[in-house]
């Protein structure tokens, strides 16, 4: 009791300057072990310390009240009292101990499902997710938990704002994989299929030493992207892809290769017969939502085919080229393609006739040059990055080292670009 | 003017081929009408004469046309020592055409008799001359041995000899009578790369060689490319091919061929200026060899002149014959596809737009048709133009340059982006991954 009576003391005492929040720091450390075995007794020295100016003290305390297993009666109580720290607590401060920020807030996203209200739990989230982060570049473990929480709770929108960042940095693979799959899945849902299909694409290339099941998943889902973004499923990796990868993926995702090659041929039929041999696999998978979004894409695409050949057309021919049932089916979906802007139409009704139109615009306004000039900008300071990330890689004394050992030992006339010192 | 074209072609023809026997015939060999068999026949000599008589038999439908053709078929047989084929033949006719076309077996066993006999001569002969070592003996007898195997139809044995011949020939009238006849088996065979590569040996012999059996080369390259669907170098070697071929070659090829297969070659694969100032119509050389086919000097005309109708319809009455020609036979739907294909785009080239019922009508064929024709070349990109459907007219549609130049821009620029973004992230996980087992090492 005394102990953490004197804890509490500390924490209020040393929670000034920087250099006391130090000290408070490494103390904490020591002191931690204090806090989990008496856990059950720390709630009310919680009400005696200021979330906003104790914030590194509070979390201490706050992590070893939570490491036990919580009740059921108590869990909404809990997730209050965490989601009113996250919103309060002092950015710097929990930035020295992220592992039991991280930690607390995993458990916060625990308590939101079991209690299935994961609403409760994306503000507190993002906000915990822009306060972990010391740069909007740099990858957090939260960044995953926010997403899911967005996935559960259907508010693709809030998750959409964090992936319109760029990610430069990451900690550990795994959030990544995870992120990047996540996110895939959000866009999906937003119907940002081409931001999707990156997303998919930097999971399915990225560097892995073993197969993992999120990269399985993930390749699935970035067949059938592909196939609606692209009209088009190419088989062959990158060459920056995994050597695991390139040689396993396939096994995992044999129905959705098949799909793939009976879209390819262009018919309707054979792609309703595809997926009826597959279809228990799709589902099971919940990957049939998608799959049925392949199938309306086929149409789309024959009846953008059509445009390149035709100035007017009758619904009954178009009809009949792209396989649908009668002109009104035609006509349907020929007026959502023109809504959502993928074609340039007009639907004469009288006649029954569609006039495919050139895309109006003519890249001359204000808006056109702007854009232009800000993807160049952009592309700038992108190249920059590139170079800079150059130079402090060949700076790097683990980099240098492992080229040195692999040099040529005999060369001795060549000139050396790495200093003897790095031959380790 | 059909009339005109006849006479004067039939007097030509009868020129050309002395024996015209008892009929005269003022009709030329190639035309729309049914196939004159003997008249056809009498342009080939050799084993090529059999064995198109042969397909034409196969292919035809035509009963008395099969039954005239197996009986030449089997009078020419029993000329030559080929047993073996001799056999096939009256197992074809099967006694429908009378007695004297059955198996005459005496006839067979004299036959091998003597090829018995004759095998073992050149064998002593050839053995003796192989101990002696004088080279020019030793090539006449596998030459020899060549010809003996070719006559009996054993064209892979005569090959094998007459290739073996090679390394004992001295002047380039050796090899070059070496690779004619190395040609000849191929194209018999059907091998036709070999033929290729004995072309090109015969032609780099330093000599120069007599203009005839240059137009000999040209013409076995020019099947050799037939063959290989590679038309555009067919049709060049055919046209290149010589007036004094004459009838020198006729166990190959005869004269009215060369210009059949080089004018249709030329017409599914040259372009405009080709066809005219290079090549085909102001050609004065291959003008001689088109005499000889009127029909296909008059499609090669209309086809310039844009009477497209009418050389569709010379095509359609060639065709048939055309399906009994052995070399022909299945190049002639793609070859007609490709002159189709050329006419269309020729008639649309020139216009702003093109009314499709007058595009229908000159070339024969109904608006729905001609509709679906359009729609495949311009998916395929050979005719810029797109289709109103509604009031059935072609407009001619040229891309616009600067909007598909931002576009492309606008796309370049995000792909880069993109690819630039993510390398950068897997070099950091490389890195990541890379410090994770270096400082577990450590």
């Amino acid at each position: 009791m005394d102990n953490v009576e004197a804890v509490v003391t500390q924490i209020q005492g040393l929670s000034g300057g920087s250099s006391d929040v130090s000290v408070l720091h490494s103390f904490l450390k020591q002191a931690d072990d204090l806090l989990h075995t008496e856990s059950t007794r720390l709630a009310p020295f919680l009400d005696q310390l200021d979330p906003s100016i104790h914030s590194l003290g509070y979390l201490y305390l706050l992590e070893a009240c939570t490491s036990t297993p919580i009740l059921k009666e108590q869990a909404n109580q809990l997730v209050v009292s965490i989601a009113s720290f996250i919103n309060n607590c002092a950015a710097e401060q929990i930035r020295l101990a992220p592992d039991k920020f991280v930690i607390l807030c995993k458990r916060l996203r625990d308590q939101v499902i079991l209690l299935e209200a994961p609403m409760r739990g994306v503000a507190p989230m993002l906000t915990a997710v822009h306060k972990l982060q010391s740069s909007s570049e740099l990858l957090t473990a939260l960044h995953p938990e926010f997403l899911l929480l967005c996935l559960l709770a259907k508010c693709y929108k809030t998750g959409l704002r964090i992936l319109e960042d760029d990610i430069f940095e990451v900690d550990l693979p795994r959030d990544f994989f995870l992120y990047c799959y996540y996110g895939g899945m959000i866009c999906i849902g937003q119907k940002r299929f081409c931001k999707a299909l990156e997303l998919l694409h930097n999971v399915v290339t990225a560097p892995m030493s073993t197969v993992n099941a999120i990269a399985v998943e993930a390749y699935k889902k970035y067949v059938l992207v592909s196939l609606i973004h692209n009209g088009q499923f190419s088989a062959t990796f990158p060459k920056y892809t995994s050597s695991v990868a390139q040689r396993n993926l396939k096994n995992f995702s044999q129905p959705y290769l098949d799909l793939a090659n009976s879209y390819s041929s262009g018919k309707i039929s054979e792609v309703e017969k595809s997926i009826q041999t597959n279809r228990e696999k799709f589902e099971a998978d919940k990957n049939l939502g998608l799959v049925k979004q392949v199938v309306s894409s086929m149409y789309k695409r024959n009846i953008q085919r059509l445009t390149q050949t035709y100035l007017t057309l009758s619904l009954q021919d178009i009809a009949s080229t792209v396989q649908l049932n009668g002109p009104k089916e035609a006509e349907m979906h020929v007026l959502q393609m023109i809504q959502d802007g993928e074609i340039f139409a007009t639907i004469n009704q009288k006649d029954g006739m569609v006039s495919f139109q050139e895309d109006p615009e003519q890249y001359k306004t204000c808006e056109m040059i702007e854009h232009v000039d800000s993807s160049i900008q952009r592309i700038m300071a992108l190249s920059k990055k590139v170079t800079a990330m150059d130079e402090l890689l060949s700076c790097d004394p683990l980099y240098l080292a492992k080229a040195g050992r692999e040099r040529q030992r005999f060369d001795f006339d060549d000139y050396d670009t790495v200093p003897q010192k790095f031959n380790i | 003017m059909e009339g005109e074209e006849e006479t004067s072609a039939g007097a030509m023809i009868d020129e050309i081929y002395s024996n015209g026997g008892d009929a005269k015939r003022n009709r030329p060999i190639i035309s729309g009408e049914a196939l004159d068999i003997e008249a056809y026949a009498s342009l080939y000599s050799g084993r090529t004469k059999i064995t198109r008589l042969l397909f034409i038999a196969d292919r035809c439908e035509n009963r008395q046309m099969q039954m005239e053709a197996y009986r030449m078929a089997y009078d020419e047989i029993k000329k030559g020592e080929n047993t073996q084929l001799y056999r096939e033949v009256v197992q074809k006719i099967d006694e429908r055409l009378g007695p004297q076309y059955g198996l005459d077996v005496p006839w067979t066993e004299a036959v091998d008799r003597k090829a018995e006999q004759r095998k073992e001569k050149l064998e002593n002969e050839l053995n003796a001359y192989r101990t002696n070592l004088i080279k020019e003996s030793i090539r006449m007898g596998y030459n020899d041995f060549g010809d003996f195997y070719y006559a009996h139809g054993l064209l892979a044995d005569a090959f094998k000899n007459y290739v073996r011949t090679r390394d004992y020939c001295t002047t380039s009238k050796h090899i070059i009578h070496m690779c004619l006849n190395a040609i000849l088996v191929s194209i018999e065979m059907g091998q036709f790369t070999h033929v290729t590569s004995y072309v090109s040996k015969a032609e780099q012999t330093p000599e120069a060689v007599d203009p005839v059996t240059v137009a000999k080369l040209r013409c076995a390259a020019g099947l050799a490319h037939l063959e290989a669907k590679k038309y555009k170098l067919a049709a060049r070697k055919f046209l290149e091919t010589g007036a004094e071929l004459g009838n020198n070659y006729t166990e190959v090829i005869a004269p009215q061929d060369v210009a059949t297969y080089g004018g249709l070659c030329a017409l599914a694969s040259f372009d405009r200026t080709e066809l005219k100032q290079n090549k085909v119509i102001d050609n004065l050389n291959f003008r001689n060899f088109l005499e000889l086919v009127p029909e296909v000097r008059e499609l090669i005309h209309d086809f310039y002149s844009s009477h497209y109708a009418s050389c569709l319809d010379y095509l359609g009455n060639l065709k048939a014959n055309l399906l009994l020609d052995i070399h022909l036979h299945d190049h002639v739907e793609t070859l007609y596809d490709q002159i189709r294909h050329k006419a269309l785009i020729q008639y649309t080239h020139p216009f702003v737009s093109v009314d499709l019922r007058m595009m229908a009508n000159a070339f024969k064929t109904s608006v729905a048709g001609l509709e679906k024709e359009l729609e495949a070349l311009i998916t395929d990109n050979q005719i810029q133009a797109r289709i109103d459907s509604h009031n059935k007219i072609l407009y001619a549609r040229h891309a616009d340059q600067r909007n598909a130049t931002f576009q492309r821009v606008l796309q370049t620029g995000n792909e880069f982006d993109r690819d630039v973004r993510a390398m950068l992230l897997r070099a950091n996980l490389l890195k990541h991954e890379y410090n994770h087992k270096a400082s577990r090492k450590l």
